[in-house]
């Protein structure tokens, strides 16, 4: 499985990102700068976490405008499959490919800790590896993480089966306590947890490999 | 000439930031404060004489870049210089 990993001015996750795919796919992924116009041929691309362009204008406003976001825009449009942790979440939603927005935290705090949350859907090639409403512990390491989408987005995202994560105690007023969700298609994922830094056992918890092995195993 | 664009939270979202601007200026004594809402301006200087294209180009820029429609309204005021 080849896999791309994308990097922006003060990305800050890529690398964290990168040693989680080689472990558990096997191969190292392929680092892409922002400023590259055309994606290679890979399986599976991430959208790490960090403060892209310092977080200026709005968190990921600016980094979704780059061009290769446009041509994931594309590509993720004919299935391929491309997931935003943390930053990557707040671009992911700038950049159209997920509905709603993150704003700042209620507690106007920036909350970094082990959070729990609540695997809500397992049909999905981002979570078939875990266990129906497992509760698993990963980090959380963000200032706007705090989900926002209309009622009518909410109804839907939840009728369809779109939100994938919720936290178990909401740590930032995210909406329904949303903690991650798909596309339609169910190709594109985002979360504001950081599943990358949950793959080692000497980082406090494994509650992320299941995640990528989901991954690994729908796109062989 | 320039275009000022003041950007704010739609009137049904949450902020946070705002409230806790009221309730600071509660604790300072301004109890006529019953809202606070924060927002951001952002000034662009146009080389363009014609104030109908710029007022179209900056709705244009507003819509794919300055605010994020999900969350945010805007207001574009246009100002010519002398």
């Amino acid at each position: 499985m080849q896999s791309a990993v994308i990097v922006f001015p003060a990305s800050n996750c890529d690398r964290d990102a990168a040693t989680a795919l080689e472990k558990i796919t096997g191969h190292k992924p392929l680092m892409v700068w922002h400023e590259e116009t055309t994606l290679p041929k890979v399986d599976f691309v991430i959208i790490p976490g960090g403060f892209s362009y310092g977080d200026y204008l709005r968190s990921g406003a600016i980094a979704a405008r780059s061009p290769i976001v446009q041509d994931i825009i594309k590509k993720a449009g004919t299935g391929l499959p491309v997931a935003g942790f943390c930053n990557g979440f707040q671009i992911l939603t700038e950049a159209g490919l997920l509905p709603g927005a993150l704003m700042r935290n209620k507690g106007l705090r920036f909350v970094c800790r082990p959070q729990k949350l609540q695997v809500v859907n397992t049909q999905t090639m981002f979570t078939s590896g875990y266990n129906n409403e497992e509760e698993i512990t990963v980090p959380i390491a963000h200032f706007d993480g705090n989900y926002y989408a209309d009622d009518d987005t909410l109804k839907k995202l939840k009728r369809t089966g779109r939100i994938l994560f919720k936290y178990v105690d909401n740590p930032n007023g995210s909406q329904n306590d949303i903690a991650g969700i798909s596309n339609q298609a169910g190709n594109v994922l985002g979360m504001m947890p950081h599943p990358e830094r949950a793959i080692d056992p000497l980082h406090g918890g494994t509650g992320g490999i299941a995640l990528f092995k989901s991954i690994v195993e729908a796109v062989q | 000439m320039k275009a000022i664009i003041h950007i704010g939270l739609k009137s049904g979202v949450l902020d946070p930031q705002g409230r806790t601007i009221a309730r600071s200026l509660a604790h300072l004594g301004f109890d006529s404060v019953t809202k606070a809402r924060q927002g951001k301006t952002i000034e662009l200087d146009l080389d363009t004489e014609d104030v109908d294209i710029a007022k179209l180009d900056v709705e244009k820029m507003c819509k794919q870049l300055l605010a994020n429609t999900v969350i945010e309204d805007y207001q574009i005021e246009i100002v010519e210089q002398d």
